[in-house]
């Protein structure tokens, strides 16, 4: 992705930019707060206090903040290759059959750590599997992955239905999900850690799945800045003609973006699975695949931006509920529409504001501006 | 005799079902022809659907309800106007921040406004479009054949359903034989070309967009004032993105476009026929297959293996003057 604009400093890119969209974004969102006839403000304190108040809405937050983080990188992962993969939403609902049939077969017998890494694989190796078919009809076959990937979301819930209402379903249950998973499937809390802070939790979801995922952030890092593929996948992004020129195989790349992209998707299962529901159960994603977008584009790519973003949209969703708790006219919808405006602030109209910017910043210092960038495609 | 029956109930449950399809698929066919993507398709009939449904329960008038239904459709259509022609930002997010928008909030307002769990109140008799019988209906029901398909299958819709099939020829007249399609065809393939020839790029697609948002603004009526008496929350359930793949399947055409939401609404309309009871030959079908259907026959397309799906090909590209 090129950028037809002049450049501006990083601090200003990477810091200011966002944050204005981000701002932008939160006001309108208070102008629908005010349409139903609340105190945006208030609503604002009430959020902040319950997502990081006490003990237990710390460790909610930091629950939902694991999940966005695998999601997020899933997204940022195929984007790099400018690739949009809608489809992690897919991913991490088969990620969920890997670990249903790993858990069934061997909760009983193995313990945490022997399953945890058994698990760890095989929604990896799921997710990576639901990314791999968009990918090579991507790559072989000329279809656009994101109609492919948008309706194997599609076909991924009935394939889901199917099973958890069938044969995933234990006998004489009405329920459709999976019956409860048992020791071994049980991963370790993390509560423990905010409690030497001094707070009290009483029971929330935080497991060792937040440090998987900032291992898997710290390894995408590595992976997109530090090695080969990386390089040669953000190569393809920028110009598929230019990687081509240098001989990297564009079925190659997309295959491996994909996979890995949908690995990490898969990922994001293991954290409401094993960390807290202990079962597989109809949507148990419930959209964190899309707020995984959200995530992506407001952390720019970047992991480190990614993890904050997530623990952003984590805090909305533990705030969140607690808002709806003290102001029933604002219900958990709100986070939607939020992750909605953020989508739209800082992914679609992300270059509304930056002429103004650059003006700015040319009447105080038109050296710190640079040279106007020639003029391409793809703003 | 029975059969006979059971086949015309399925194929007025197909019509049925696949109006909003149709109206939703030829609403992206006016923005995809135009180079705009439009996966937002979805969030708008959603916005029409509360918009029509609240405004027809205050104001006690269908008419009403279907005006609010495409003036707030047609303005998520500029919202998505404004972020990808005008500041030339990726469709496809765009297209994202316009579904979510609409899911969060039309259940949100629906809460705040009507206290009813995200439903609006449901709807009387005027506030929303009436069935329409046709002259003689009545008369004919019980003769053999023609009885049934004039009084089950022709007759008996509301006047959304019929304009929802007038707009395919009328879709077509203005595609092939008017000068704004053709130069909305042209933009979707050429923009620099039609910008050559002293047109506005941003102009055409905005218009184009603005039939966009007029069609998912009466596709949303149809949802919440025809098919159900009411808004009821996430009531577009999927279908947005079916009419997408049906546009796909369609190759951008709009006569296929019927043809194809003729099919997906038929797929539908047999599921749920054939629920729990067997197939001859096949044996028992499972529901979810028959809902997966559309999905994967529109993949297996995509991947030319049935034909070959070419979309216009300054799709997804902001026209940026002066390359």
């Amino acid at each position: 992705m090129s950028t037809p604009y002049a450049k501006l400093p990083a601090w200003a890119d990477y810091g200011l930019i966002p944050l204005i969209n981000l701002s932008v974004a939160f006001i309108v969102a208070g102008l629908v707060v005010v349409l139903v006839g609340e105190n945006p403000f208030r609503a604002a304190v009430i959020l902040v206090e319950g997502a990081f108040g006490k003990g237990t809405g710390i460790a909610f937050t930091l629950f939902y903040a694991t999940t966005f983080i695998f999601t997020g990188l899933s997204v940022a992962v195929a984007a790099h290759c400018s690739l949009f993969n809608i489809g992690t939403e897919g991913q991490a609902y088969i990620g969920g059959l890997g670990i249903a049939l790993v858990c069934l077969s061997l909760d009983s017998t193995l313990p945490w750590w022997l399953l945890f890494p058994l698990a760890i694989v095989a929604s990896a190796a799921f997710g990576a599997l639901w990314g791999f078919i968009p990918a090579y009809l991507q790559a072989k076959r000329g279809s656009h992955i994101v109609i492919t990937t948008i309706m194997f979301n599609f076909i991924a819930a009935s394939t889901m239905v199917y099973l958890l209402v069938g044969l995933l379903k234990p006998l004489g249950s009405q329920a459709p999900q999976t019956r409860n998973f048992v020791g071994g499937a049980e991963l370790p809390k993390l509560n423990w850690v905010i409690e030497l802070f001094g707070a009290k939790i009483r029971s929330a979801p935080l497991n060792i799945c937040f440090l998987l995922a900032l291992v898997m952030a710290f390894l995408v890092w590595l992976l997109i800045w530090r090695t080969r593929l990386g390089y040669e996948m953000r190569t393809y992004g920028h110009s598929p003609k230019a990687a081509r020129y240098a001989g990297i195989s564009e079925t190659r790349i997309v295959l491996t973006a994909m996979m890995i992209s949908g690995a990490l998707a898969g990922m994001m299962a293991l954290n409401p699975v094993m960390g807290d529901q202990h079962n597989v159960a109809i949507d148990f994603v419930s959209g964190a695949g899309y707020v995984g977008i959200a995530v992506a584009l407001m952390g720019r790519l970047h992991p480190v931006g990614i993890v904050l973003a997530a623990i952003l949209f984590g805090m909305l969703y533990q705030g969140g509920a607690e808002l709806s708790f003290e102001m029933p006219s604002i219900t958990r919808d709100m986070i939607v529409i939020i992750q909605g405006l953020v989508i739209l602030f800082a992914g679609a109209l992300e270059h509304m504001f930056r002429p103004y910017i650059q003006a700015i910043f040319a009447s105080f210092s038109p050296k710190s501006v640079g040279i106007e960038a020639i003029k391409g495609k793809g703003a | 005799m029975d059969i006979f029956i059971a086949i015309v109930q399925i194929l007025d449950s197909t019509i049925r079902l696949s109006v909003p399809l149709l109206l939703a698929c030829l609403a992206g066919l006016y923005s995809e022809r135009a180079g705009v993507f439009d996966i937002g398709l979805e969030g708008k009939m959603l916005v029409g659907a509360f918009a029509g449904a609240s405004a027809a329960a205050v104001f006690h008038s269908a008419l009403i309800g279907l005006g609010m239904a495409i003036l707030m459709s047609v303005a998520f259509a500029m919202v998505h106007g404004f972020a990808s022609i005008t500041h030339r930002g990726n469709q496809i997010v765009s297209g994202v921040a316009i579904n979510f928008i609409a899911a969060g909030s039309t259940i949100m307002l629906g809460q705040a406004w009507f206290q009813q769990g995200g439903r609006t109140p449901a709807l009387q008799p005027g506030e929303r479009f009436e069935a329409i019988i046709w002259p003689g209906a009545d008369a004919v029901r019980d003769v053999p054949i023609i009885g049934p398909v004039y009084s089950e299958l022709i007759s008996g819709h509301s006047i959304l359903v019929y304009i929802a099939f007038l707009m395919v020829p009328f879709t077509w007249w203005v595609l092939y034989r008017t000068r704004f399609g053709l130069r909305m065809r042209a933009v979707g393939e050429n923009p620099a070309a039609v910008d050559t020839a002293g047109i506005s790029v941003a102009w055409l697609r905005y218009r184009a967009l603005i039939c966009t948002g007029i069609l998912t603004g009466i596709a949303g009526a149809y949802l919440s004032m025809v098919q159900n008496g009411g808004f009821v929350k996430d009531m577009t359930a999927g279908k947005g993105y079916i009419a997408l793949a049906a546009l796909i399947f369609a190759k951008w055409r709009p006569v296929n476009a019927m043809f194809a939401c003729l099919l997906f609404g038929f797929l539908d309309a047999a599921s749920i026929r054939l629920q729990g009871s067997p197939l001859p030959i096949i044996g028992k079908v499972p529901a979810q297959f028959m809902q997966a259907l559309p999905y994967v026959l529109t993949v297996i397309l995509l991947a030319g293996f049935i034909g070959k799906a070419i979309p216009p090909r300054a799709g997804g590209v902001p026209y940026v003057k002066e390359r």
